[in-house]
């Protein structure tokens, strides 16, 4: 197996993530492009981990999910306040801070 | 090697496939219930990958929990479960633009540089033996960090989404 195939498969998640983040109006669905990224970054890391023989990629590839479901936790946490104070998750909606 | 790749094309299909319909299905619990064919698809790629520790994490954290967390929100929040029309931006030709060019950059990086590098034909597959070894020697202070950050993300959430 060629490592670039792992590297174009992993560019072409991260890019319909970047896609999905950008085009969404929809804040869930928002977050869900964001785990696209993510996965993007995660196969990266073993596919580089097992082109050099280290178990490193595999490590950070771990701290990476955890950070994720952190990320994920926090993400609708804030997503399900700005449905409650506002009725939408419209993520259009949220813009308090514009002069 | 033959049989590798063919089972490698076959997933990275699939995953395409059900990431561009997570990205564009109207419908709110479709885009979730797509995003748990990529993420196995994610699973089965670390598997060919050999990381077979990495590979069960990602099927128990992600499919078990994040999806699980996801579908939470979508009902909490009350979102329409057939097609919404107001999901996306009305004009999505600039993020589409956005989302070609820097595939083509990076598609281009990655060819030039990367084109003739294989992967070792006789590698075994990661044991957990040493993947622990690993976290537990070299990486202790940052393991140490992410269950804090852990523990701080649970508190921030529950701080967050608590009724007053």
């Amino acid at each position: 197996m060629l490592l670039v195939q792992f590297l174009l498969l992993s560019a072409v998640l991260f890019c319909i993530g970047v896609y999905g983040v950008l085009a969404r109006r929809n804040g869930v669905m928002v977050l869900m492009s964001i785990e696209l990224i993510l996965n993007a970054v995660n196969i990266n890391f073993v596919a580089f981990g097992a082109f050099n023989g280290t178990v490193t990629g595999e490590v950070f590839a771990l701290f990476v999910i955890a950070i994720a479901a952190a990320e994920v936790g926090v993400g609708l946490a804030i997503v399900l306040l700005i449905f409650r104070n506002k009725r939408s998750v419209d993520l259009s909606d949220v813009d308090l801070m514009k002069g | 090697m033959v049989a590798q790749n063919i089972f490698f094309g076959i997933m990275a299909a699939i995953m395409i496939w059900a990431a561009l319909r997570v990205v564009t299905t109207k419908n709110v619990v479709h885009a979730a219930l797509w995003l748990v064919i990529v993420l196995a698809g994610v699973a089965g790629q670390f598997l060919l990958l050999g990381a077979e520790f990495v590979g069960v994490t990602q099927i128990l954290v992600y499919i078990g929990a994040v999806v699980v967390l996801f579908l939470f929100g979508i009902m909490l929040t009350r979102a329409s479960m057939g097609e919404d029309e107001n999901v996306n931006l009305p004009n999505r030709i600039v993020p589409a633009t956005v989302g070609v060019l820097l595939f083509g950059l990076m598609a281009f990086a990655t060819i030039d540089y990367w084109r003739d590098a294989e992967l070792p034909k006789d590698g075994s597959p990661t044991t957990v033996e040493a993947v622990s070894d690993s976290i537990f020697s070299d990486f202790i202070v940052p393991f140490e960090a992410t269950s804090v950050l852990l523990l701080a993300a649970l508190i921030g959430a529950i701080v967050v989404a608590r009724k007053e």
